[in-house]
């Protein structure tokens, strides 16, 4: 699972075009699950992101023996199935970054926080959101199937599993940057460099307030 | 044609640098906090790229998540802490970043700090590594949360891609009553409109009762913004706000300062400024409030029972069934009295000056219950030698609290500082997360400071109003 996830291509800026993103699901249809449950903050004490996959879910995992991140049939899953408001609370891009060295590619929930929507993005990792009853019917065929494949497609904007097709959305901006590889802002935000000096000219605190 | 645009659509127009192909903004980023626990990685992106900090006199670093409150003698007894410590040194001397390390004495919690050395001001975009940066909001800035890749972007150009939110305006009318604090007025809305109802906004704060707040009280309100799904809360700026910043060490001088002042005030919302929605809540209805659950938006009045699950949505009901179970709590009983382990006091919600009189307003000539353990966490080291100056430490050591070095400490547990096994504590702090306080299976309650210092005296959940 490790050393494929699309965030290692970060050296160069040239950004892979994501508009599909298939393979088998894991479900957790669960809301408000915030990023402290994702990755406990004990495991951000560190300077680099590697070895977080191993501690995703670990405190829920460690209190729910049944729990899906633990449950051999979903091994080797790369869609996760979420409820509402996933990835609430702490900044931390380390939730993300753990999901994503689990073996995580994409996530479609009821809904997302911003923060960790906007972290998932920039890594590549597309959050698709769609209906309750949709949700619960992917649950289902995963359920019914783990190695299902579910493929979650960002121009024709449906995710399929099986003979189940279900209409998925996520911002037009969050789209057009996966869909045309520029979902890594920092290249695109160079390129405006000399823009960014005029704009810093004409902010009253970046001149002292001078008169 | 007068312009109606609220605070936070001018600032954002003003800071828009250009738009970028996907249809978001380059936006310009006024003051750029980093700290420890978000920042490393973002330095190894720029190393990785060959990158430098492009406006290095615009990024200030502090240390706070993982920095030990009893003994801070380097190195820390926990070797990664140490690494983490040793990395943001190394960074900010390598790419020219000031840095409030423990040897100085304007070290302390990133969000009390920026406030405290008049680095924050309104009119600016602000952008951190940490979702409460939205504390920022309370001087009239665009305030917000970022993740490490964002967090290399800024170091990098000074902007980010960012999609412009909608802005709810939340009016708080009237006047709050005795022992009801900005704690409670925030517990209160996040109540009211969920955890995930300001998703997709930024919250204008306004109405008679944040008039009247201290921009401290403005700060542990914009605080908790993102706990209700807001990435950014903010109060537009008066003359309180300006009162609060002259003199410190990073504002304007002179005749800067008053042409500053005259800018902030001209960037406030209009009467008839325009708004994406609106809410309005009664402050004199508001109660001191109580957590019972595992998110912020599960809280009680102090005098009010937990709900009845028959009276919850058949998905409501399964939440807070688990929420129920987790904290060992039933449907229908009183918050009050819920016995406590352990009393916080601190964080960067509540862990100013203004927060530890009216704890120790209540601790003074009082006792700590038998069995509990209380803390008292300074929010900087500034405001630790300000409370010893009016005699704070003295009351709550007298009163059994112990008194800390400042840090993050208990609110987020990625330090010495944690709960153990089921241990229920009553927390000034921002999060009620299951395991948040660093036992996977602690239990907290959030309430306002004056209500930690009332538990923490009775050894369970208290209305302080009755000890006011």
């Amino acid at each position: 699972m490790q050393g494929s996830f699309p965030a290692e291509n970060r050296k160069n800026f040239a950004m892979q075009l994501i508009t599909q993103v298939t393979g088998t699901g894991i479900p957790l249809l669960l809301d408000d699950i915030d990023t402290d449950r994702i990755i406990p903050a004990r495991f951000l004490r560190c300077v680099t992101f590697d070895g977080l996959g191993e501690h995703s879910f670990e405190d829920d995992r460690q209190q729910d023996h049944s729990h899906p991140f633990d449950d051999a049939r979903f091994n080797g899953a790369a869609v996760l199935v979420a409820g509402r408001n996933f990835g609430c609370g702490s900044s931390r891009e380390h939730a993300p970054q753990a999901l994503i060295r689990w073996g995580i590619k994409t996530v479609i929930g009821e809904s997302f926080a911003e923060i960790f929507f906007g972290n998932c993005t920039t890594l590549g990792v597309p959050c698709v959101c769609a209906s309750r009853s949709d949700l619960e019917k992917l649950t289902a065929a995963i359920n019914a199937d783990p190695k299902i494949s579910i493929s979650v497609d960002l121009n024709a904007l449906q995710a399929k599993a099986g003979s189940l097709t279900v209409p998925i959305s996520i911002p037009d901006g969050a789209r057009l940057a996966l869909t045309t590889g520029k979902w890594d802002f920092l290249g695109q935000l160079l390129e405006g460099a000399d823009a960014v000096q005029a704009a810093a000219k004409t902010l009253p605190y970046m001149t002292g307030f001078k008169a | 044609m007068t312009d109606r645009r609220n605070l936070f659509n001018k600032v954002w127009d003003l800071h828009s640098v250009r738009s970028l192909a996907s249809g978001q903004t380059q936006l310009f980023i006024g003051l750029h906090l980093i700290h420890e626990v978000t920042s490393p990685q973002a330095f190894s992106i720029l190393r990785d790229r060959n990158l430098t900090v492009m406006f290095p006199e615009r990024t200030l670093a502090t240390v706070d998540h993982i920095v030990p409150t009893d003994n801070q003698l380097r190195p820390f007894a926990d070797g990664l802490a140490e690494e983490m410590m040793s990395a943001i040194e190394k960074n900010c001397r390598d790419f020219g970043v000031r840095l409030f390390d423990l040897k100085d004495i304007r070290q302390g919690v990133v969000h009390i700090v920026g406030p405290e050395q008049g680095l924050t001001q309104p009119g600016m975009t602000i952008a951190c590594g940490d979702s409460h940066t939205s504390t920022h909001g309370a001087f009239g800035s665009i305030a917000f949360g970022i993740g490490t890749s964002q967090v290399a972007d800024v170091l990098a150009t000074q902007t980010l891609a960012l999609s412009r939110p909608k802005v709810r305006r939340i009016e708080v009318t009237g006047k709050l009553r005795p022992g009801v604090f900005a704690k409670d007025v925030i517990l209160h809305i996040i109540r009211k409109l969920g955890v995930q109802g300001g998703v997709g906004y930024a919250y204008e704060y306004a109405g008679e009762v944040f008039d009247r707040m201290t921009i401290e009280e403005r700060m542990t309100v914009c605080n908790m913004s993102i706990e209700g799904g807001a990435r950014c809360g903010y109060v537009n700026p008066d003359q309180t706000t300006v009162d609060y910043i002259k003199g410190r060490p990073f504002a304007p001088q002179g005749a800067d300062f008053d042409r500053a002042a005259a800018w902030w005030l001209s960037l406030a919302s209009p009467a008839d400024a325009e708004f994406d929605d609106r809410v309005t809540f009664n402050g004199s209805e508001i109660e001191p409030t109580v957590t019972w659950g595992i998110n912020p938006a599960q809280s009680v009045g102090v005098s009010e029972r937990l709900p009845k699950l028959s009276t919850l949505t058949a998905d409501d009901q399964k939440g807070t069934g688990d929420a129920f179970a987790y904290m060992g709590l039933n449907e229908d009983q009183l918050i009050q009295g819920v016995k406590i382990d352990v009393a916080f006091i601190g964080s960067c919600t509540n862990g100013r000056i203004s927060d530890l009189r009216e704890a120790a307003a209540i601790a003074k000539g009082r006792k700590v219950a038998a069995g509990v353990k209380a803390l008292v966490v300074p929010g900087s080291q500034l405001v630790r030698q300000q409370a010893m100056a009016e005699g704070l430490d003295k009351i709550f050591e007298a009163a059994g609290f112990e008194w800390r070095e400042a840090g993050c400490s208990m609110c987020l547990a990625m330090n010495p500082d944690k709960l153990k096994g089921r241990e229920v504590c009553a927390s000034s702090s921002n999060r009620n997360f299951k395991g948040r306080q660093g036992s996977p299976t602690g239990r907290t309650l959030l309430m306002s400071p004056a209500m930690v210092a009332a538990a923490a005296i009775n050894g369970c959940v208290s209305d302080v109003r009755s000890m006011l």
